[in-house]
């Protein structure tokens, strides 16, 4: 059957097909199917950078456009990963330059990523359009500069939420005067203040530009005049907003907005000074997407602003927003499909703002169409998480942060273990899940019998014994990532669920009870994994194989262990044992 | 220089965090954070044990008892769970990302008054280690605070004399001397204009609005320091 159809037919069907998974499945059907499909790839997705090597993906895509990769593990965010472990994108680019001159676009999140690189992505590709640049690190504005000088035909960037080392704003004024090829520029993360008059150019210049996120320097009065020339766009992010109160000032922000009559998506608002946000009243009714989550206004200016978005489907917001803020929420926006109210102080023991389990109850029940919760609040109940996943059967990601580690129901004392069993019992299409508060093994007992589409789960301080990650590991048909901190969990459930591990993407777990030698064993059993150990106080000297590692982060690989690490990993695999005894004998012990 | 010390005076922090004060090293009050308050009649207080791999540096013990914490050892293998650590000292919890407690840092100090917008977390070097570490200075409340989780962090790192607020005594020149020849590292910071300074020459808050980062030195190299650290502290006093 198969052959019948020539091979440029096959390829003009696989060319509708863009989803990873659907050509993986596409390329198992038969060896010939698997050649065509491989020739005509286009997008790469690499959810680990060391899962793979670059010389195996360019042996088997031959002509690739798009590459998306990931580096560090996701606790990464959080200061769990020291810095030095790794995701150097630099050896990746070297690589890619060679095989695909007319690679178009990077996709990096979580990677280390130099000027150096940049520069040779810069120069390299003869069509480069789009990069982006989520959680990286290592770079400067230096780097920017060859990029905005050297990509003639660039669509985006994207800078993401990257630590870069602001030399300048000097870099923006790099893109040369027939650049006008920009669809999307992100470059809120940055300190430094860029040449106002070249933006204001570049924006001008850029019929397509449909994406502006500004960083903090561009103050609110000169918004205006990029607004005047950009009325086509679609999403904005705000520079500072705040100014002193002027009427001229605030009549022109008006005006600008008026002219907008595509923006869907709003973003910024640092430093937010409220009595501005009226200006911004026109557009509202049509902003599906809103990004207060730095804005410090509070109620009843936030309420207010908000409630008059009724098309919105994402609002991200600070708990200033308080139950109140969520009810009117819940009772003005019907399409909400995903809400995160993230901590204005979450280092507090004392709560600084009156919002409760009760706020997100409220949203659960007036908006229908709630899928995605990312929640940061310091009470909980059992009866909350009841009634939320009894509300919100369609839930997909649901992120709960309860600030005080192991709080329990704050009505009953009890453990959270009926709420969040509820969650993953009537919310059967769950794909993530973080939890947090007082929880024991009865909860993974929940989680492994009923998640069964659960791909990301995320536990802190919770479980009382191995059991706990047993369930997950052994019921948990659809889990790809693992990660786990503070828990009572060691070296039996890890290794009796071994071959798992090669199932999933990746495992982490750090602070709890595995030991050095279950890492060593599990590292020769499975020589399809990594298992890396960190360990920044060095190697144990007496008693080292009960002894257990403060982090270990699992993942499967076809490229074998890794050659960057820090002198504070160690990949354990059948060599380890005497890669250990040397290096205790360098220290002269 | 003379601004320097205008911006002191107006600055109301009662005057235990700039009385200079001789007094061993405290620093028991690690894990349950109780610094300033917990002084016995003279002024003496526990050393915190680090353990360090390489020298076995650990017990420099100057007084028993009280707040005297061991801090958890991996080498011992002990299975026993340490006292929990102070909200300030867990890493990574609550789960929020660096950029946004900076962001919200930089937000918060703007707009309260004195400390300007400068980041909270820092960069921490210390010669010899092989990796560097960020701190997020708006964890702790004092400089002991921050040593003791400095000593976590690096094992041959154990800070030397210093009053029972942390802050050094820098107007004493052969004093001074003396820490840095006996010391083994010192905590050195870069701050604002960009000059290195000894860690503890201000007090605590001034410290965190003003530190860009942080290097562990040797005692002697931290030496060419020194005249510099007793000319800012001259010139503000």
């Amino acid at each position: 059957m198969a052959q019948s159809f020539p091979e440029d037919v096959l390829e003009h069907v696989f060319s509708f097909l863009n989803y990873d998974k659907d050509r993986n499945a596409v390329s198992l059907v038969c060896k010939s199917w698997y050649e065509i499909e491989r020739l005509c790839r286009r997008r790469i997705f690499i959810g680990n950078c060391y899962a793979v090597s670059s010389e195996i993906v360019i042996r088997r895509f031959p002509d690739v456009r798009a590459v998306e990769l990931k580096g560090k593990p996701h606790f990464a965010d959080f200061n769990l990963v020291p810095e030095g472990w790794g995701g150097y994108v630099y050896p990746w680019i070297v690589s890619l330059a060679r095989a695909y001159p007319w690679l178009e676009e990077i996709k990096l999140k979580r990677m280390v990523v130099t000027d150096e690189s940049l520069e040779l992505i810069s120069k390299s590709f003869k069509n480069y359009k789009v990069l982006v640049l989520l959680s990286c690190e290592g770079f400067t504005t230096d780097g920017l500069a060859s990029i905005a000088a050297n990509c003639r035909n660039l669509r985006e960037l994207d800078l993401g939420e990257s630590e870069v080392e602001d030399l300048s704003g000097h870099w923006l004024s790099h893109f040369p005067d027939n650049c006008t090829s920009l669809v999307s520029l992100n470059i809120s993360c940055l300190g430094s203040e860029v040449s106002f008059c070249a933006l204001e150019r570049l924006v001008a210049r850029c019929p397509n530009l449909k994406t502006l996120r500004l960083n903090r320097a561009v103050p609110l009065e000169k918004l205006p005049n990029l607004l005047c020339r950009a009325p086509q766009l679609v999403e904005l992010g705000t520079g500072a907003y705040s100014a002193e109160i002027q009427s001229d000032i605030f009549s022109n922000l008006a005006e600008a907005f008026l002219g907008c009559k595509q923006l869907k998506g709003l973003s910024g608002f640092w430093d937010v000074v409220p009595a501005y946000l009226p200006a911004m009243y026109s557009v509202c009714s049509r902003i599906t997407s809103l990004n207060l989550s730095y804005a410090t206004a509070q109620n009843p200016d936030l309420v207010h602003f908000v409630s008059q978005c009724s098309n919105l489907q994402r609002l991200w917001v600070l708990d200033y927003i308080e139950d109140t803020g969520l009810e009117a929420l819940a009772a003005s926006c019907k399409d909400l499909h995903e809400l995160r109210v993230f901590p204005s102080d979450p280092f507090d023991a004392e709560a600084n703002v009156s919002l409760t389990e009760q706020g997100l109850v409220a949203v659960s029940e007036g908006c229908p169409k709630l899928q995605s919760v990312l929640y940061f609040c310091r009470q909980m109940s059992n009866a909350a998480l009841v009634a939320i996943a009894r509300n919100r059967p369609n839930m997909i990601r649901f992120r709960l942060c309860i600030i005080e580690p192991r709080a329990p129901d704050y009505l009953t004392l009890e453990p959270l273990d009926t709420g969040f069993g509820a969650i993953v019992e009537n919310c059967k299409e769950l794909r993530r899940l973080s939890m947090s508060g007082l929880l024991t093994d009865r909860v993974f007992e929940y989680i492994g019998t009923h998640a069964k589409k659960l791909e990301m789960l995320s536990i802190a301080f919770a479980g009382d014994s191995d059991s706990g990650l047993h369930h997950v590991l052994s019921g948990c048909e659809s889990l790809r990532k693992l990660e786990i901190r503070d828990c009572p969990f060691g070296d039996k459930a890890l290794l009796a669920n071994a071959t798992k591990l090669e199932t999933m993407r990746s495992l982490w777990m750090s602070s709890c009870s595995v030991s050095f030698g279950a890492c060593k064993l599990l590292g020769q059993k499975m020589p399809r994994l990594n298992v890396e150990v960190i360990n920044e106080r060095g190697l144990p000297d007496s008693r080292p194989e009960s002894c257990p590692v403060e982090k270990l982060y699992v993942y499967r690989t076809i490229a074998g262990p890794r050659v960057d690490m820090p002198g504070f990993v160690w990949t354990m695999d059948e060599h380890v044992s005497s890669r250990l005894s040397r290096v205790t004998e360098r220290r002269g012990d | 220089m003379a601004m320097i010390s205008e911006e002191h005076s107006k600055e109301k922090l009662g005057f235990e965090e700039t009385e200079l004060r001789l007094g061993l090293p405290g620093g028991g009050g690690i894990v349950n954070g109780d610094f300033g308050k917990n002084t016995n009649a003279n002024g003496k207080r526990g050393y915190p044990e680090t353990v360090n791999l390489k020298l076995n540096l650990s017990l420099k013990e100057t007084e028993k008892g009280e707040n005297l914490q061991k801090e958890k050892n991996l080498i011992s293998c002990s299975n026993n769970a340490v006292k929990p650590p102070t909200k300030a000292q867990v890493v990574g919890w609550p789960p929020v990302r660096s950029f946004r407690k900076n962001v919200m840092a930089v937000q918060k100090s703007n707009s309260e008054e004195g400390v300007g917008g400068t980041a909270t977390f820092v960069k921490v070097s210390m010669d010899g280690a092989p990796y560097l570490r960020k701190v997020d200075l708006n964890m702790y409340k004092s400089y002991q605070d921050l040593y003791g989780a400095l000593g976590k962090m690096f094992n041959s790192f154990t800070m030397g004399k210093c009053d029972s607020q942390g802050m050094m005594d820098f107007m004493n020149e052969s004093k001074l001397k003396d820490l840095l020849n006996g010391s083994d590292f010192v905590p050195t910071y870069e701050d604002k204009d960009g000059d290195w300074m000894l860690v503890g020459d201000v007090p605590w808050e001034m410290f965190v609005g003003s530190c860009k980062r942080l290097r562990i030195m040797k005692g002697t190299e931290a030496i060419g320091l020194a005249p510099r650290a007793m000319e800012k502290c001259k010139n503000r006093s």
